[in-house]
């Protein structure tokens, strides 16, 4: 239980349902803010206090439990990792994958639990009631949909999920919230990283990975400005490249591609921004069984992205391993390294694996 | 996290034929203890009545005259003046009274006097104290060690107070740890202070209802009580300050309590608290005779039934409280087993409760020179006046399952 009110209505649901439910919060960041060391946030935090009354107004046992360590090492350090490497990573899916649906449900699953039950908007799959294979379905509210950072979970892992608000609104979440007496109901959403306070992303990485300074150039290898590192850049991204010239023909410039290793950042034209084919590493199929050839279905490529059409094909990568090849039937923009590949087939996951690579529709000059 | 059909592994249901126990077990005693019947009788008495203490109409001088009997009642039991009761809100506040201003006090009169020695296991109302005063005020602080059963000796006190005796401003060692239980000599170590004339406080707040406790037999300056772990309410208790001691007020105002604790007196619980100190005092002797068997039952069972399992702190006996047994279970979380025994309706701790919420590693067990994954590993149970031998049995009953679970479920 976050603090928010999906994870409150979520408990309130699933104890109303007639499920055994004892409310954890997780305390994720070392907090030293008393004379205490290590992490005493939770009792300074306004969010573990909100959590623990909606525990109270529901009735059920609530406790902390520190995944500080864990947390750090696989969430804000894999996301710091990863944009050293040039990618864009989605560190809500990390979490899910290595906190949430793992550590926790791990240590869940030791001490006599069944199941992780969160608030996050989606569904599981009715016409497949548990206990038995799951599969992940999208939230009735669409702009709410949270399948995307959800699909990276195995059907193991969806076994031992329970998300009783996927046929839901959010509105009617909130509603509910009043309803049951839950304080938290008017708490405003949370849109950033939760491990970033301030939201500057840009700020937080240059505190952890330092100052390195390159070039942005454009993709015939023109030098048109500088930058302070090379991890400040999503490749789709427009605003704040601090060029220190207009482009030749006065269109808005993109990045199209970072490259860590040079530490250079190439900018160019929107088309360079055009994709029709993606790799993408370490699938997860939990909605099929692993396809042995071309798959048709519907691709989303970012959080909150448009699915698009596309066929995928299981390959065999360089490296040996299992790559996915997704030829998508129209072109695409702003395909980021490290985003996930989410596959659908109507609103049904099938899978998910994490973007590598991306073939530009044509080489711009 | 969610069970789908209710607790899959709930509650221990056939229990070799020992009596079902009646309702939920309580082993927290050290963290709050049930009001004994005739304090809340007094203190819901107490509430209906009119008048301030401090106000010199009959109607205060009602007041006052509870107050007044409560403070003698009070200093009686533990071997004091009436005169030296200074009631506060409770242990925290006295602690805080008793560290800063005696502190204050004695630097006040010699700007030489600023350095503190202070136990490593004190409880964290002296220890934060302390810091505060290190962080703040400029003081020098030597944490004196304590030995692996979280003794101090008198030899180690007398060494630190060697060090430079005119730089010391205060003493300050808690009578019985709230966590291990463990019994300081505390007449011995107040003895060393009063050779040097250093001001010597003890916070007495676990030892109060289960040891005898004396202001003067002790030797000690000052000792902290606070009412609700002897079976009064929650948020009074008192600083025994001895007579011609100087504290510097920490709250200032109205000048109550010879100045040095100002805020309008509690006089319904100032009653009750005077009511639970008779009772707690009158049956001390019986029963810390009956906890320490029912504790050493309890430590029995326990380590029956998890054969790795230790226990911390002096074995049973003078050197430990009666209602204590404080075990490390190898491998095992502290906040795991609690939750586990929780769900059983076992409540017990993994040692003081202001650390519940994130789990830390005790820093009680740190000091005794407990690895961090044992300081983890921990828990306390505590036994009062409501304990009984069903409570006990239905701790054995479901220990070594708990154990083993939280084992599985790992660090």
């Amino acid at each position: 239980m976050s603090g928010g009110v999906d994870s409150a209505v979520a408990a309130a649901r699933a104890a109303q349902a007639g499920h055994d439910v004892t409310g954890v919060h997780l305390a994720l960041s070392r907090n030293p803010s008393s004379y205490r060391t290590g992490a005493r946030g939770c009792c300074t935090l306004e969010d573990a206090r909100d959590a623990r009354r909606a525990a109270d107004v529901i009735g059920i046992p609530f406790y902390v439990w520190d995944l500080a360590e864990r947390f750090h090492e696989d969430v804000v350090q894999d996301f710091v990792d990863e944009y050293a490497r040039g990618n864009t990573p989605n560190p809500c899916l990390r979490c899910n994958e290595k906190i949430k649906f793992a550590a926790v449900l791990d240590r869940a699953v030791a001490l006599g639990f069944d199941a992780v039950c969160t608030g996050h908007h989606a569904r599981l799959d009715p016409a497949l009631p548990a206990p038995g294979p799951r599969r992940l379905v999208r939230s009735v509210d669409g702009g709410k949909d949270q399948s995307y950072v959800l699909a990276v979970l195995t059907s193991q892992q969806l076994e031992r999920a329970m998300f009783p608000l996927g046929d839901i609104t959010k509105d009617q979440v909130r509603q509910e919230a009043a309803g049951r007496g839950l304080a938290v109901a008017a708490k405003p959403d949370s849109h950033d990283v939760c491990f970033i306070a301030d939201g500057d992303t840009r700020k937080f990485l240059r505190g952890q990975l330092g100052s390195a300074p390159g070039r942005i150039v454009e993709p015939d290898g023109t030098v048109v400005g500088d930058h302070d590192g090379s991890y400040g850049f999503t490749v789709g991204q427009r605003r704040g490249l601090g060029l220190s010239r207009p482009a030749p023909d006065g269109r808005p410039r993109y990045v199209l591609d970072i490259e860590p290793v040079s530490n250079t950042v190439t900018v160019g034209p929107a088309e360079g921004l055009d994709v029709l084919e993606i790799e993408a590493a370490r699938p997860v199929w939990s909605g099929c069984a692993p396809p042995s050839g071309p798959v048709e279905c519907l691709v989303q490529l970012r959080a909150h992205g448009e699915p698009q059409p596309a066929t995928c094909e299981p390959v065999t990568g360089d490296s040996g391993g299992d790559v996915l090849r997704i030829r998508l039937d129209r072109p695409a923009r702003g395909v980021a390294r490290g985003q996930a590949a989410v596959l659908y087939e109507g609103e049904t996951v099938l899978g998910s694996a994490t973007i590598t690579g991306a073939l530009q529709v044509r080489a711009v000059c | 996290m969610v069970n789908f059909d209710g607790m899959a592994d709930g509650p221990a249901s056939a229990s070799g034929g020992r009596p079902e126990p009646r309702g939920p077990v309580y082993l927290d005693h050290a963290a709050t203890s049930l009001m004994l019947p005739e304090a809340l009788a007094a203190m819901t008495e107490e509430l209906s009545q009119l008048g301030n203490p401090s106000s010199l109409h009959n109607a205060g001088r009602r007041a006052r005259r509870v107050v007044e009997e409560s403070r003698e009642q009070i200093a009686e039991a533990y071997e004091a003046r009436p005169s030296e009761v200074v009631f506060t809100s409770g242990g925290t506040e006295a602690d805080n009274l008793a560290v800063k201003g005696l502190f204050w006090a004695r630097r006040a009169a010699d700007p030489g006097r600023n350095r503190l020695l202070v136990t490593q296991t004190e409880h964290h109302a002296v220890l934060d104290s302390v810091h505060w005063l290190a962080d703040h005020e400029g003081a020098n602080v030597d944490w004196m060690p304590v030995s692996p059963t979280g003794r101090l000796s008198p030899a180690e006190l007398r060494g630190a107070i060697d060090l430079d005796p005119a730089s010391v401003a205060l003493i300050s060692v808690m009578w019985a740890n709230n966590e291990v239980g463990t019994v300081q000599p505390i007449a011995e170590l107040a003895q060393v202070a009063r050779e040097y004339q250093i001001p010597f406080h003890s916070d007495a707040v676990q030892a109060a209802g289960q040891l005898p406790v004396g202001l003067a037999s002790s030797g000690a300056t000052a000792l902290t009580i606070t009412a609700h772990k002897i079976g009064g309410p929650v948020g009074v208790g008192a600083l025994l300050l001895a007579r011609g001691t100087d504290a510097v007020p920490v709250l200032h105002g109205g000048g109550q309590e010879r100045d040095v604790r100002s805020g309008t007196l509690d006089a319904p619980a100032i009653r009750a608290f005077a009511v639970a100190v008779a009772i707690a005092c009158e049956r001390r002797a019986d029963e810390a005779k009956r906890l320490a068997a029912l504790r050493d039952d309890l430590i029995a069972q326990v380590t029956a039934a998890v054969p790795d399992a230790t226990l911390n702190g002096e074995p049973p006996g003078p050197g430990r409280l009666p209602g204590n047994a404080h075990f490390s279970f190898p491998g095992c979380e502290g906040d795991a087993l609690l939750m586990l025994l929780d769900a059983r309706d076992i409540a017990c701790s993994t040692g003081s409760a202001c650390t519940a919420g994130v789990a830390q590693p005790s820093h009680v067990l740190l000091a005794m020179g407990a690895d961090e994954a044992r300081a983890r590993g921990s828990l306390r149970f505590s036994l009062g006046s409501s304990t009984v031998q069903a409570d006990i049995d239905a701790l054995g009953d479901v220990i070594g399952e708990v154990v083993e679970r939280a084992r599985r479920a790992g660090r």
